[in-house]
């Protein structure tokens, strides 16, 4: 589904992924760790097209297209989700319309018929018991006052939503308490299926106890270091990650 | 230099101004042959140097001749979904026989009307409410009475075109009397594309406890060049609530001034600029409050692109009786290109000691974190765009009451910025 070829990125000039080689495949969860700095935020950014990534070098081929050759409602359109590590708060933007738009033009992108004012509606019904989200935080402005818990909640709701093929989740489970860990994971849980895939950027390890990983991979100044199993995370957990700082390093 | 401009633009108009109202129009035109046109350096008019403006783009300073408006062109011209009574003007003519009659209303042409000319617009404070004043050439007058609540909105259409001249100055005279409501609307169509100037005044004098709306929508043509004063007396209790929306024009000034005269009275100047092209609007706002127990509002949002430039100045006096005063301003900007301008300034000046004021304004781009967030949920960089912008504008729209002058404006708004949603 995904195969990221030796990505290279940069911020104003600063190299922040110094090659980075990935491939997901159907029905796969990826979780990708590591230390403050080591470049999984920007990873999930340059996914999802954020502008302020450069890519220096390397390729991302997403279901046969070069994604970083489409812009970022495109890469949404074609099934490429990003839970935002930090939800913008948009203010006079209400939730319901925001989704409806959203929903009509990927829908319209995919040569699916727009959803009537009804049929939308119960839609969304569904999908709010997945990740039991309150009707009145729908009728409000985006985002505008949710506390990070609701935000975070937001996010996975409007992934239920959209129903991507590929969701990367950047640091979801930051900040979250352990009633709303629970309930996020598990929205992310029902919506996994043997099509998609599901990446989990984080720095914890906690997250993974609800979202269970089949492959973690460690990243480190821009690159992947260390790819395992889910029991690497748990290494991770007991061991922090200075031991593998020292390897990488000592290797150089 | 002064003295040479003002005649040479504005002579003839001066010599031909109907034989009515003639004390009122000596006085005016006194003031105005003292004061001339503003200078380009004069205080009031900084940033709109309207008298190049005049002096560039007309040639014919006379008063523009009525152009026939028929039944058929106003029906067209009426937005869908207004229901309510229509009063039309032609290059400032009142057209009564095209008009709506509105029961219980006292309505007539300006110019046989008993109007109290220049009693609160006053000729002395503005070059060119004092020119308005010495040749206003038609209007109306409007007096809703004692108690009356009047139920359906009245359209102010005005048909603006060359014929004969380029120069038109209507003057409207609104007095609402005590307990009583009324909303207006006002808008004017270009008819053409020539340059044309409007030199508009509109006096409204508001009882105690009455309700006044005072609605316009500006999207004339490109040439359209208009200097508006638009001046405001309420009484105890009394609520006034301008708003106003600005989409087009070549140079547009309005100068609204609102002056609460009794306690309890509210006053509010909301506004949009919504700007592309060279349009230039200037929007200077005053509130006098001269009583205790007074509030007023204003909020004005800009969106400006291209080569347009918008400018606020939103004056606030708090005379030193008007204890417990709450007064508030906010002038929000947007800039989508680095070619538009926007000069703003808010101006208090406070002489009462236990009041609450505050005032704020704001320029900016265009958030990119809340276009990428939007973007990367599927919706397209242009509607992003527009979803943000019309949520920026929205607290604005929210405030006209009218609901079919609200859903023509949105649509327009809309429109303009590229998506409907």
């Amino acid at each position: 589904m995904l195969t990221i070829k030796n990505l290279h990125a940069a911020v104003e000039g600063t190299p922040i992924l110094r090659g980075i080689n990935l491939e997901v495949k159907p029905g796969e969860v990826h979780a990708i760790m590591g230390p403050n700095g080591s470049g999984k935020s920007t990873l999930a950014s340059v996914l999802a097209g954020r502008e302020e990534y450069e890519v220096t070098e390397g390729e991302v081929i997403f279901k046969g297209k070069d994604l970083l050759d489409l812009a970022p409602e495109d890469r949404a359109r074609e099934g490429v989700f990003l839970a935002f590590q930090y939800p913008v708060e948009i203010p006079g933007v209400s939730s319901t319309n925001f989704l409806r738009t959203a929903l009509n033009q990927v829908r319209e992108y995919r040569g699916q018929e727009p959803l009537d004012a009804v049929k939308f509606l119960s839609l969304m019904k569904e999908k709010m018991k997945l990740v039991e989200i309150d009707q009145k935080l729908l009728s409000r402005s985006l985002n505008e006052g949710f506390s990070g818990g609701e935000k975070k909640r937001n996010e996975i709701f409007q992934m239920a939503m959209l129903e991507p093929t590929l969701s990367i989740l950047d640091e979801t489970d930051s900040g979250l308490d352990i009633d709303a860990l629970r309930i996020v994971s598990n929205g992310v849980n029902k919506l996994k299926s043997p099509d998609t895939a599901t990446i989990v950027v984080t720095h914890y390890q906690r997250l993974l106890e609800y979202i269970v990983p089949d492959f973690v991979h460690v990243l480190y100044k821009g690159q992947i270091v260390k790819s395992g199993t889910k029991d690497l995370a748990l290494e991770l957990e007991a061991k922090g990650y200075d031991w593998i700082k020292e390897e990488v390093d000592a290797a150089v | 230099m002064s003295t040479l401009v003002k005649e040479d633009l504005f002579e003839n108009l001066l010599e031909s101004a109907p034989a009515n109202f003639t004390e009122a129009r000596q006085t005016a035109k006194d003031l105005y042959l003292e004061s001339g046109l503003p200078a380009p350096k004069e205080e009031e008019y900084k940033f709109t140097g309207i008298t190049k403006k005049l002096e560039k783009s007309l040639s014919n300073f006379n008063q523009a001749k009525q152009l026939s408006v028929e039944e058929t062109l106003i029906k067209e011209t009426v937005f869908q979904g207004f229901e309510g009574d229509v009063l039309v003007f032609s290059n400032g003519k009142f057209l009564q026989e095209v008009s709506s009659s509105i029961e219980g209303l006292e309505v007539s042409d300006i110019l046989s009307s008993s109007a109290e000319i220049g009693s609160i617009a006053k000729a002395e404070k503005d070059a060119f409410a004092a020119l308005n004043q010495a040749s206003f050439s038609g209007g109306i007058s409007i007096k809703v009475p004692k108690k009356t609540k009047v139920e359906k909105p009245i359209l102010l259409l005005s048909f603006n075109g060359v014929n004969d001249g380029q120069v038109i100055t209507p003057r409207f005279w609104i007095e609402v009397g005590d307990f009583s409501e009324v909303t207006f609307l006002d808008q004017s169509i270009s008819m053409g594309e020539e340059a044309y100037f409007v030199n508009k005044v509109v006096e409204i004098k508001g009882g105690l406890n009455s309700h006044i709306n005072y609605y316009r929508l500006q999207n004339e043509s490109n040439q359209a060049i208009e200097v508006s004063n638009i001046e405001t007396d309420i009484q105890s209790d009394a609520r006034f609530t301008s708003v106003n929306i600005s989409l087009s024009g070549d140079m547009v000034r309005n100068n609204l001034s609102l002056n609460l005269l009794g306690s309890n009275s509210e006053g509010n100047m909301y506004g949009i600029y919504l700007l592309n092209g060279k349009t230039h609007v200037d929007n200077h706002t005053n509130v006098d409050h001269t009583i205790p127990h007074a509030e007023s509002n204003e909020m004005y949002k800009g969106i400006f692109d291209a080569q347009s430039r918008g400018v606020f100045n939103g004056k606030i006096f708090v005379r030193q009786d008007a204890q417990k005063t709450n007064a508030f301003q906010q002038n929000n900007n947007v800039l989508l290109s680095d070619d538009a301008i926007v000069n703003t300034k808010p101006q208090l000046e406070i002489w009462a000691d236990d009041v609450k004021c505050s005032h704020g304004c704001t320029v900016g781009q265009l958030d990119e974190e809340a276009l990428f967030y939007l973007q990367a949920r599927g919706i397209g960089k242009v509607q992003a765009k527009g979803l943000l912008l019309y949520a920026f504008a929205g607290e604005v729209m929210e405030k006209i009451e009218e609901e079919s002058f609200k859903n023509h404006v949105v649509g327009l708004i809309q429109d303009r910025l590229g998506s409907k949603f």
